[in-house]
């Protein structure tokens, strides 16, 4: 029988399964925890990681930091000269770097770089055996492949999101009192006037939400590969990484919006 | 757990059906694999043997059936009853399933490095050891995508072997092996029974020539059922049409090449591109 109007059923169906893969990845992300009390030789296993994630991201961030502190301090310079209140420019610049960009654009610079690899890393495993392989040495594949991962992204996004913030300042003194030529005591002393501590932690928190979220999405992603409708084998493996990262990224700034909402 | 000593754990499959999704790869199978003896699984290729073997191992849930292992039936165990079960296997899969991120010997040391406080110097060794008995022991700090499949198969089957298990699975050890090399395999399964008397070793396998050199019994699956499950002596005896075309090698009536596949239109395009 042809169907002639949509049932109720067929408009409940994607939001159905919509929040059964969101229940699916909260199992997934409980299980990671609860391996770090199972899985062998984990120190070992967490600095590798916080090595790939943390260390090898460096760069990267230290170069968006600085782009972005530029292009802040020269947008709110001519924005705040306007009003003649150039004097505001540091307290502008650093609340808006430690509350929102920096934790935003290292978690988004991360899951482009390491949370895509892990995604495609994981997913080969899945689809050549390897974590059938581990399951049946009895060793848990998400204890092994996943607890370390989390673990050391919880190290490394506030520290990646510190180095973010202390970069962006700098890029911003650079294009507002060397370029521009404000005055540098009037930027450091609206920054040190304005930031306090809840934004500093604020900026912590946040990079650590999304590294949970990061890890939690390109994790299962690639170790649901097989699982996936839209290709199989290394084409599964591609569209799994694509999908890890655009989730990762929406995700990132809806809970940034429901985060900020809280904080301010 | 010493296989060495313990008394040897059988496997029985009772009407097991299983597959993928709604297909049904395995339609019905009984079957017995004695406890201490080296059973061969026979069959064609397609035929579901991998298929089985993933059942047997817990990774795909099988429609409906039972399967008993020591006398205990592993589907009506609890998840952590059956992992404490699933320790006891070592597992050679098809295509080795080594750990593309660690060397040969970390590999093969794997199993013990994750469930035991062993020094990194007594992992070394066992896994040098084990990398020695397949021959690959200068190898060992190699990477899996370094080595042929043959080698990758070899080290698969070191590390399946590294922990002594009770019960031992292979996934075709010898295909992909020079004749010399698979010669060497099969010694070592069979070395490996005589200082293990009491380990169960199921292999999957296409070669004839291992299974009349190794195998104790035999289970050939035919369309997804046993065709044949018994010893290999009366697998030669067995007067059965498919069995014979099976040992014996022949391709069967249905399959052979009345024509060349290729039709007028196809052979003409191909000699316009082969021409051009
Ligand atoms: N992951 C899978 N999903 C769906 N079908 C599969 C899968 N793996 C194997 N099959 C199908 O199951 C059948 C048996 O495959 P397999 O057990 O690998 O055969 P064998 O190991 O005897 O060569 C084949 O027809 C194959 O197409
Ligand atoms: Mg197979």
């Amino acid at each position: 029988m042809k169907k002639t109007s949509l049932t109720l059923q067929d408009l409940a169906a994607p939001l159905l399964s919509g929040l059964n893969r969101f229940g699916e990845m909260a199992l997934f992300l409980l299980d990671a925890f609860r391996q770090s009390f199972f899985t062998h030789r984990l120190p070992g296993k967490v600095v590798r990681q916080i090595y790939t994630i943390g260390a090898q991201s460096m760069f990267v961030i230290l170069l968006i930091g600085i782009f972005t502190g530029l292009v802040l301090g020269l947008q709110a310079f001519y924005a705040m000269s306007m009003f003649g209140a150039q004097g505001m420019l540091g307290s502008l610049l650093s609340l808006t770097l430690i509350r929102e960009m920096a934790p935003v654009l290292t978690a988004v610079m991360v899951t482009a770089r390491a949370g895509s690899a892990m995604t495609a890393e994981i997913g080969v495993m899945r689809i050549s055996d390897q974590i059938d392989a581990l399951a049946v040495m009895d060793i848990s594949p998400v204890g092994y492949l996943v607890t370390p991962r989390l673990l050391a992204s919880l190290a490394a996004f506030p520290l990646l999101t510190a180095i973010f913030n202390v970069i962006g300042i700098f890029g911003g003194y650079l294009s507002a009192c060397v370029l521009l030529g404000l005055n540098e005591g009037r930027y450091f002393s609206g920054i040190e006037s304005s930031v306090t501590m809840s934004d500093v932690s604020g900026s912590f928190l946040k990079a650590v939400v999304f590294a949970v979220i990061v890890i939690t999405v390109c994790c299962y992603q690639g170790y649901n590969a097989h699982r996936r409708s839209d290709g199989k084998g290394p084409e599964a493996v591609g569209n799994a990484t694509t999908s890890a990262v655009v989730v990762s990224c929406v995700l990132i700034l809806m809970s940034d919006y429901v985060l900020t909402s809280f904080l301010l | 757990m010493n296989p060495a000593k313990d008394a040897a754990w059988d496997i029985r499959i009772e009407r097991l059906e299983g597959g993928y999704g709604s297909r049904r790869i395995i339609k019905g199978m009984d079957a017995t694999f004695p406890g201490g003896a080296i059973t061969a699984i026979l069959g064609e290729s397609g035929g579901g043997k991998t298929t089985l073997l993933r059942i047997l191992l817990g990774l795909t849930p099988p429609f409906s059936g039972r399967i008993f292992m020591g006398g205990r039936d592993i589907f009506s165990l609890t998840p952590s009853q059956f992992r404490r079960i699933r320790r006891r296997f070592g597992v050679l899969f098809q295509d080795g399933a080594l750990l593309g991120a660690l060397t040969l010997a970390e590999n093969v040391a794997l199993p013990l490095t994750e469930h035991t406080k062993l020094s990194r110097k007594v992992l070394r060794n066992a896994a040098l050891r084990t990398l020695e008995l397949v021959g690959l022991e200068q190898f060992a700090d190699f990477y899996p995508s370094e080595l042929s499949g043959g080698m990758r198969k070899r080290a698969g089957l070191a590390r399946a072997i590294v922990t002594e298990p009770p019960l031992l699975f292979c996934d075709e050890p010898t295909s992909g092996l020079d004749p010399i090399t698979s010669a060497q395999m099969d010694q070592l399964l069979l070395d490996m029974k005589k200082h293990y008397p009491s380990m169960t070793t199921v292999v999957i396998t296409h070669d004839l020539g291992s299974v009349r050199h190794i195998a104790d019994h035999v289970l050939v699956i035919g369309d997804g059922r046993a065709a044949f499950s018994g010893s290999k002596e009366e697998l030669y005896a067995s007067p059965d049409p498919y069995l014979r075309s099976f040992l014996d090698r022949e391709a069967q009536e249905e399959r052979r090449m009345t024509a060349p596949p290729l039709d007028e239109s196809v052979r003409a395009a191909l000699a316009e591109w082969l021409n051009q």
